[in-house]
C-alpha cells in the first residue's frame, strides 16, 4: 500500500566505520580513580561514549577538547551562528572525510558519532557551507578500545549499489513480463487464470516496493487500497481488480451489493495498470536511475519492506479481497534480504555481531513463512490462527528492530 | 545527582555481571557503546584526557523523586504507592537461556537507568548516529524520574523445559485455581515474565515498559498490558486511604512500608521457606488480577446496599460497627433484632484476616479504565495486585471464599489473572534474577 515516503538527503558513504560495537572491550568501561570524567557529580555518571562538544560561529570553530580516546566518539556539534553549517572530521591530511554532519540550521544541535581509530585528524566547521572551514588539529589516542579494520567499504558499498539496481531492474521485467499475462487474462474475461497469476505477479513489485514507492504519482494509481481512498478520489490498480476478481459480498461490502465492473471498465484500468507499470520499468530503466540508490536507500528500503509488512501483511489489511496476504509477506521479507545480503560485506567490517543477528532473523522468519507454504504459493491469511499471526508478528518485529539498524551501520 | 561510584576505581570485574561461561552477552543495550552491566558498576565509560565528558544531555532527576533501584528487595512492592501503573506481561520467544539471561541483564541496566531520570540507552532519544534509530524512545524527555519503579516477576511457565529451570521452580508458583465466576481471557492471563512500572507521572510509566518491550524484541513479545491510575491501596503511614471506583475507601487494612515485622511475615519469602527455590529469598509472590466491575448496576444500588455490601461507610470509610476509618471492625456488634451490624457476607468481613486464619496482604492495587465495551458500558475497574510470601494460604483461599460469597462478587467479574515470583532485589552491577540462573 503506498505511504508518504520521505526522502532523506543522501547519506555518506564514504567516512570511517563504526566498529563492531558488540566486541568493545568492557576493559573500557570501567572508571580509573585519576579519571576527571569521574568527577563528582559530573553528568558521566550516566554513562556513555566520550563527547566532545563543538560550537560553530560565523569566525569560530570551538571544541571541548582537542583530543578523544579511541572507540566511541561524540562530536556534539551546536551551530552558535546566523548561517547554516557543517563539521568535518578529516584526515590528517585535511583532504579525505572521516565523517561529516551537514544542514545544521542556526540554534540547532547535531551530533556526529563514529568509531575512531587512534591518529591524527583535523576538524573543520563550516558556516556558509563553503571555503574549507575553520579548521584545527585533533588527536584520537589509543585507549585499547577494539576498533574494527575498514576494509574497502567504499567498494563494497559501490558493488552493493550495482547490484541492488540490477536487482530492482530485473524485479521490474518480471512484474511487466507478468501484468502483461494477467491483464490479457483479465481482459478476456478468463477470471480463473488471472486469479492464479495475480498474487504471483503482484510478488515483482512487493520486492522492490520501497523503489516503486519512490515515484510518488505511480503508486497511488497502482497499488492503493480502497480503505485508501480519499472522497471522491478515482480508485485504479491492482485492488480495484482484485476486489473485481474476489467479488464480496453484501456484509463484507458496506451492506450494498457489489456492482461488477462493466467489460469497458475491466479494460479500461487494465489497461491503466498494464501503462503505468511499463512507465515504472523505463524509470527503473532511465540513466539517471542508478544515481538515486545509495547504500542509505537500500538499507532504509529493507526496514521500510518490514515495516510494510508489520502494518499491512501480517495484519491482512493489504489482500482484503483475495487473502493472499502472505504472498505479499514473502515478497517483501524477499526483497529486504536481497538489500540486506547486497550490503553484507559491508555489513560484516563494521558490525559483524548485526549481520549475525540479521541472519539468525531472516532464518527463523523465514522458516515460519515456510510452514504456510502451499504448493507454488501459500495458504489464505484467513486460514491462519490468532497464534499464528500472532507468532508471525513476533518474528517480523524480532527482525525489524535490528534491521532498523542497517542504515546507520552501512553509512556511518 | 551524585554518582555513588566516583572516585572508586571499580574494574569490570567478571564475577561482577556474570562471566562469559555464564552467558553474558556483550551486546549492548541497544546495539552502541558495549557498556552494559560494566557501567551499572563502573558508572561511566571512557572519558577525555583533556575537558569534560558528558554523558546524554539529560540531567540525572532530583533525588527528591527517585527511589533507589537497587537494594535487598525489589522496589515497587514496599515503595510508597504511586499514582499510576503500567503493567506488562511478556513471553519468551526464544528458547535459549543465553538469551534470556541477556535480556535481563539488557532490562536491569535500562531499568536502573530510567529509574533515576535518564534514558533508556546510553545515548538517548536525540543524539547517537543520525542515521540509525535513538536508543530511548524520547518522551520522558523533561520528565522528573516521578517515583518510577521497575519490578520483575516470573512467571511459572518459564520453569518448563526451554530454559533448564524445571528444577529450580519454587513449589508455590503454579497457574493460580479456577475460583468460581472466574471469566478470564486468554489474552489477559498468564505470562513468562511480568513487570510492574509504578510512576507518579503515566507517561514515565508508559515509557518505561516501551522502552523495555523495545529491548525485548526478539526474545520476548508482550503477552498483554494494562495501565492503571490513581492507586487504590495506602502502602504507607503518610498516604491517605484512596477510594475504588465504587466509590468506597480501599486498603484500609493494608500492610504498610513502615510495619517491618508484618512485611517480614506475611510478604518476604524467607530462605526456609522453599530450599529448593533459595533464589527466591528475599522476594515474594505478585498476584494480579483484572477485575472489572458492573459499574452501571452497582450506581443503581441504594446506598443503604452498596455500604452493607461493602461493611464500611460511604464517606468515612469507618467500619459499620462504628467509629472512624482506623477503627477495628467489630463483627459481633448487634444492631435491631440481633443482626450483626456488618453483614458477615459484606467485603470487609470476608477478607479480613480474622476470617482468613490471619492472614494478609500488600495491596498494591489501580483503578482502571479501557473505554467503553460495545453495550456503552465502562469497561472499569480495579487492577488488584497483592505481594504475599504465600499464595497458597494468603490468597488462594481468601479468594475462594469471596468469590462464593461475598456479597461485592455480584458486581464483580475477573477478566485477567497471573502469578509471578518476585526474585529479591538487585546489587550494583548485578541483574535481576542472577541468583536463579548461579548454578
Amino acid at each position: 500500500m503506498p505511504r508518504k515516503t520521505l526522502t532523506l538527503p543522501r547519506a555518506l558513504t564514504r567516512s570511517l566505520p563504526l566498529a563492531a560495537l558488540a566486541a568493545a572491550a568492557l576493559a573500557t568501561a570501567a572508571c580509573t580513580p585519576n579519571d576527571p570524567a569521574a568527577a563528582a557529580g559530573d553528568d558521566a555518571s550516566a554513562g556513555g561514549p566520550a563527547t566532545v562538544t563543538v560550537s560553530s560561529t560565523a569566525d569560530a570553530c570551538t571544541l571541548s577538547a582537542a583530543e578523544a580516546p579511541s572507540g566511541n566518539v561524540v562530536f556534539k556539534v551546536t551551530n552558535d551562528g546566523d548561517d547554516v553549517t557543517e563539521f568535518y572530521l578529516l584526515a590528517e591530511d585535511g583532504l579525505r572525510i572521516v565523517s561529516e554532519v551537514e544542514n545544521i540550521g542556526p540554534g540547532l544541535s547535531r551530533d556526529l558519532v563514529l568509531t575512531a581509530k587512534p591518529g591524527s585528524y583535523q576538524t573543520a566547521c563550516k558556516p556558509g557551507m563553503v571555503g574549507d572551514g575553520i579548521r584545527a588539529p585533533f588527536t584520537v589516542t589509543d585507549s585499547g578500545a577494539d576498533v574494527a579494520p575498514t576494509g574497502a567499504i567504499a567498494d563494497q558499498i559501490a558493488a552493493a549499489t550495482t547490484s541492488y539496481v540490477a536487482y530492482v531492474k530485473d524485479q521490474t521485467e518480471q512484474l511487466l513480463a507478468g501484468t502483461q499475462e494477467f491483464v490479457a487474462a483479465y481482459k478476456a474475461g478468463d477470471d480463473a487464470t488471472a486469479r492464479d497469476l495475480y498474487a504471483p505477479t503482484r510478488a515483482h513489485w512487493e520486492r522492490i516496493e520501497p523503489v516503486a514507492e519512490s515515484f510518488g504519482d505511480l503508486d497511488p494509481r497502482t497499488d492503493l487500497r480502497e480503505a485508501d481512498l480519499e472522497a471522491d478520489q478515482e480508485w485504479t490498480g491492482w485492488h480495484l481488480l482484485e476486489k473485481d476478481l474476489w467479488q464480496p459480498q453484501p456484509d463484507a461490502n458496506g451492506g450494498v451489493a457489489y456492482t461488477p465492473l462493466t467489460d469497458a471498465q475491466r479494460t479500461q484500468y487494465a489497461d491503466q495498470l498494464l501503462a503505468d507499470t511499463q512507465e515504472l520499468s523505463d524509470r527503473v530503466h532511465a540513466d539517471d536511475f542508478p544515481a538515486t540508490i545509495d547504500a542509505a536507500a537500500i538499507g532504509n528500503g529493507a526496514k521500510g519492506l518490514l515495516d510494510e509488512v508489520a502494518t499491512g501483511k501480517v495484519t491482512g489489511e493489504e489482500e482484503i479481497w483475495s487473502h493472499t496476504d502472505l504472498w505479499d509477506f514473502q515478497a517483501n521479507v524477499d526483497g529486504a534480504r536481497v538489500a540486506f545480503e547486497d550490503l553484507r560485506d559491508v555489513v560484516t567490517a563494521k558490525d559483524s555481531a548485526l549481520a549475525d543477528q540479521l541472519d539468525t532473523r531472516f532464518g527463523a522468519l523465514q522458516t515460519l513463512l515456510d510452514g504456510y507454504k502451499q504448493g507454488d504459493g501459500f495458504v489464505s491469511y484467513t486460514d491462519l490462527s490468532e497464534a499464528q499471526v500472532k507468532e508471525l508478528a513476533a518474528a517480523v518485529d524480532a527482525l525489524s528492530e535490528p534491521l532498523s539498524k542497517l542504515t546507520s551501520a552501512v553509512v556511518l | 545527582m551524585t554518582d555513588p561510584h566516583h572516585g572508586a576505581a571499580a574494574p569490570a570485574d567478571p564475577a561482577e555481571g556474570g562471566s562469559a561461561a555464564s552467558g553474558v552477552s556483550r551486546r549492548s543495550l541497544l546495539g552502541f557503546g558495549g557498556a552494559g552491566l560494566a557501567a551499572l558498576a563502573a558508572g561511566f565509560a571512557g572519558g577525555l584526557g583533556t575537558g569534560r565528558a558528558t554523558a546524554a544531555p539529560a540531567a540525572p532527576a532530583p533525588a527528591s523523586d527517585v527511589v533507589p533501584f537497587h537494594g535487598t528487595h525489589q522496589a515497587g512492592i514496599a515503595t510508597r504507592a504511586q499514582d499510576r501503573l503500567h503493567f506488562a506481561t511478556f513471553d519468551l520467544t526464544t528458547t535459549s537461556r543465553d538469551d534470556l539471561v541477556d535480556l535481563l541483564q539488557r532490562w536491569t541496566v535500562a531499568a536502573e537507568r530510567m529509574t533515576r531520570g535518564l534514558p533508556a540507552g546510553e545515548l538517548g532519544p536525540v543524539s547517537g548516529p543520525y542515521e540509525a534509530p535513538p536508543d530511548d524512545t524520547g518522551e520522558a524527555q523533561e520528565l522528573s524520574a516521578a517515583n518510577l519503579t521497575i519490578t520483575f516477576g516470573f512467571g511459572p511457565s518459564l520453569f518448563d523445559d526451554r530454559f533448564g529451570l524445571a528444577d529450580r521452580r519454587p513449589a508455590l508458583l503454579e497457574d493460580l485455581p479456577h475460583f468460581p465466576g472466574d471469566m478470564l481471557e486468554d489474552a489477559r492471563t498468564g505470562g513468562d515474565l511480568a513487570v510492574q512500572a509504578c510512576a507518579d507521572d503515566p507517561q514515565v510509566a508508559v515509557h518505561a515498559i516501551r522502552n523495555l518491550a523495545r529491548i525485548a524484541f526478539g526474545t520476548a513479545q508482550v503477552r498483554w498490558s494494562q495501565l492503571g491510575y490513581g492507586r487504590t491501596s495506602r502502602t504507607s503511614q503518610a498516604q491517605a486511604t484512596p477510594r475504588n471506583l465504587f466509590g468506597f475507601k480501599d486498603g484500609t487494612a493494608n500492610i504498610l512500608a513502615e510495619d517491618a515485622a508484618a512485611l517480614d511475615e506475611h510478604v518476604w519469602v524467607a530462605g526456609a521457606d522453599d530450599p529448593d527455590a533459595a533464589w527466591l529469598a528475599g522476594g515474594s509472590y505478585l498476584v494480579a488480577r483484572r477485575i472489572r466491575m458492573n459499574i452501571e448496576t452497582w450506581d443503581r444500588g441504594s446506598l443503604h446496599e452498596q455500604e452493607t455490601i461493602i461493611g464500611r461507610t460511604k464517606g468515612s470509610g469507618a467500619p459499620l460497627s462504628g467509629g472512624k476509618e482506623g477503627t477495628e471492625p467489630d463483627f459481633a456488634r448487634q444492631g435491631n433484632g440481633g443482626q450483626p451490624l456488618i453483614d458477615p457476607a459484606s467485603h470487609v468481613a470476608m477478607a479480613h484476616p480474622d476470617a482468613n486464619g490471619g492472614v494478609r496482604m500488600l495491596r498494591r492495587g489501580y483503578n482502571y479504565t479501557d473505554g467503553s465495551d460495545g453495550l456503552g458500558r465502562l469497561d472499569a475497574g480495579l487492577f488488584f495486585l497483592a505481594f504475599v510470601r504465600n499464595p497458597a494460604t494468603h490468597y488462594v483461599p481468601m479468594q475462594n471464599a469471596l468469590a462464593k460469597n461475598d456479597l461485592l462478587s455480584e458486581y464483580l467479574r475477573h477478566t485477567g489473572s497471573g502469578l509471578w515470583a518476585v526474585p529479591p532485589g538487585t546489587r550494583d552491577g548485578g541483574w535481576v534474577g542472577q541468583a536463579l540462573f548461579d548454578s
